[in-house]
C-alpha cells in the first residue's frame, strides 16, 4: 500500500495540529526536519478539527492549517470536521 | 559542476525553560500558554511580609481556606494568556464596534416609544455599577490569590468585567447622553430597587476569603444575572418588544458569559476535585449565596417583567441549579 503525507513548518501554531494527527493516526510516522515536520502514515491520514480545538482551547477553522503546510501527498476530501487524505480512489 | 547545497539540521539543546520542563518533562516543547503560566509567580526570597497583614506573606497560599497540593492545577480550558487573550477581545470589540455602528446608521432603536426605551435603560445602564464591582472582586482575587495559573485568568475577567462596564455606559449613551449615566447612578445609590443588590455587591468588597469571592461572583451572582438580563430580557422580551437593536449591543456580553462560564467551571471543578474539604467548603458558600443573590436580583426582575418575573426566575434558577450539579456539587433544596 502506499503511504501518504503532510508536512508543515515547525512552529507554535502546528504543534498542537501535529499533535492532534498523531493522536488520531496510530501507526503515523513524524520526521524532523529544519523547521519543517512531516508525518507519513500508511494508506491514510485524518486531520481532525475536535481534536485540535480540544489542545488549543479555542474554535479551529480548518482551513487555518494551510498557513503553515508545506506540502502533502494523496487525494483529500474535506469537510468542516475533517481533512482526510488517502489513495482510497472511489 | 554540480553544486549541492547541504542544509544541517541544528536541535535545540532545550525545548523549553528549565522550570517548564519540570513540570512537562524533558525533551518536549512548551506552548506559550504554559510558558506565561507555569511558576511566573515567586514563591521564596519574600522575607518582610506586608505592613498592611503582617499575618501573612505577600503571596500566600493560607488566604484561602482552600487547600491544593499543587495550584498550578488550576488550568484555563482557554488557555489564555497575554497574547491570546488580547487577540481574541480585539476581535470581538471590532465585532461590538460595528454593531454600534450598524445600530445607529440604520436607526434602529429610532421605533423605540419612550416607555420602551425606559425600560430598557433603566435596567441595562445602572448594571454598569454592578459591572464594576465584578471588576473589583476579580481584581481583589488577583490581588490575593495564590498561583498564576489562577490569578492571571482572573486579572483577565476583572478586564472582561470593566468592558462590559463601558459597553453599558455606552448604550446608555446611544440611548440619551451623559444624564442618563447620571440617573442611573442616582437609581444604583437610592432606587430601592437597587439597593439589595448594592448591599450584596458592596458587602462582597470586604470578603477576607479569595476563594469565596470566586465562588459568589464568578459563580452565583454572574451565573443567575448573565442568563436572566441578556438570554431571557434583553435577547427574548426586548427582542421581541422592538429592541432587537439592544441585542446586537449585548452580543458581547451573551458571548462572553458562555466563553468564560468554561474557564469558572473549571476552576471550581479542580478544586473541588482536590479534596472532599474543598468541596465541601464550595459547596457551603453557593448555598449560602444562592438565597442572597436570588434576593438581590429579584426586584430588578420584577421592575423589568412585573408579573413574569417569578417565571423568569425560577427558569434562571433551574438553569443555574443544573450547572452546579454537574460541577458536582450538592446543594439540595436551595436551587
Amino acid at each position: 500500500m502506499s503511504k501518504v503525507f503532510i508536512a508543515f513548518q515547525t512552529n507554535d501554531d502546528t504543534r498542537p495540529i501535529v499533535e492532534a494527527i498523531m493522536a488520531d493516526n496510530p501507526g503515523a510516522e513524524t520526521e524532523e526536519y529544519p523547521a519543517m515536520i512531516r508525518i507519513t502514515n500508511e494508506a491514510r491520514l485524518v486531520v481532525k478539527r475536535e481534536t485540535i480545538e480540544e489542545l488549543i482551547g479555542r474554535d479551529f477553522d480548518l482551513q487555518e492549517m494551510h498557513l503553515n503546510l508545506v506540502t502533502l501527498t494523496g487525494h483529500i476530501d474535506e469537510s468542516d470536521d475533517e481533512f482526510i487524505l488517502s489513495w482510497e480512489n472511489n | 559542476m554540480q553544486i549541492d547545497i547541504k542544509t544541517t539540521d541544528i536541535k535545540p539543546i532545550r525545548q523549553t525553560y528549565s522550570h517548564i520542563a519540570r513540570r512537562i518533562g524533558e525533551g518536549k516543547p512548551a506552548s506559550r500558554y504554559q510558558e506565561a503560566t507555569l511558576d511566573v509567580q515567586q514563591t521564596v526570597n519574600f522575607h518582610y511580609r506586608p505592613t498592611w497583614d503582617p499575618a501573612h506573606e505577600l503571596f500566600d497560599a493560607s488566604r484561602t481556606k482552600i487547600v491544593m497540593e499543587d495550584w498550578y492545577s488550576f488550568k484555563d480550558p482557554r488557555q489564555y494568556y497575554y497574547g491570546t487573550y488580547t487577540i481574541t477581545r480585539s476581535k470581538q470589540q471590532d465585532t461590538t464596534e460595528a454593531n454600534f455602528k450598524f445600530v445607529e446608521k440604520k436607526g434602529l432603536l429610532d421605533n423605540l416609544d419612550d416607555a420602551q426605551r425606559k425600560r430598557i435603560t433603566d435596567l441595562l445602564v445602572p448594571l454598569r455599577h454592578v459591572a464594576w464591582g465584578a471588576n473589583m472582586n476579580n481584581i481583589s482575587i488577583t490581588d490575593l490569590g495564590y498561583g498564576t495559573a489562577i490569578t492571571a485568568p482572573a486579572s483577565f475577567h476583572a478586564m472582561d468585567q470593566l468592558g462590559i462596564a463601558q459597553y453599558l455606559s455606552r448604550i446608555g449613551l446611544t440611548f440619551g447622553g451623559p444624564e442618563l449615566l447620571d440617573a442611573a447612578k442616582t437609581q444604583w445609590m437610592e432606587d430601592a430597587t437597587w439597593q439589595p443588590m448594592r448591599k450584596l455587591l458592596e458587602d462582597s468588597f470586604v470578603l477576607e476569603d479569595w476563594f469565596e469571592v470566586f465562588v459568589f461572583q464568578n459563580l452565583v451572582l454572574d451565573g443567575m444575572l448573565y442568563p436572566l438580563v441578556y438570554d431571557t430580557i434583553v435577547d427574548g422580551v426586548f427582542a421581541s418588544d422592538g429592541g432587537a437593536g439592544t441585542a446586537m449591543l449585548t452580543q458581547f456580553m451573551s458571548d462572553w458569559f458562555s466563553e468564560s462560564t468554561r474557564w469558572v467551571d473549571a476552576q471550581l471543578k479542580i478544586a473541588s476535585g482536590e479534596s472532599d474539604a474543598n468541596r465541601t467548603l464550595i459547596e457551603g458558600w453557593i448555598k449560602d449565596y444562592l438565597p442572597r443573590v436570588r434576593q438581590a436580583i429579584e426586584p430588578i426582575a420584577i421592575m423589568t417583567l412585573g408579573d413574569d418575573a417569578g417565571a423568569a426566575m425560577a427558569e434562571v434558577e433551574t438553569q443555574l441549579g443544573a450547572r452546579i450539579k454537574k460541577l458536582g456539587f450538592n446543594i439540595g433544596d436551595s436551587a
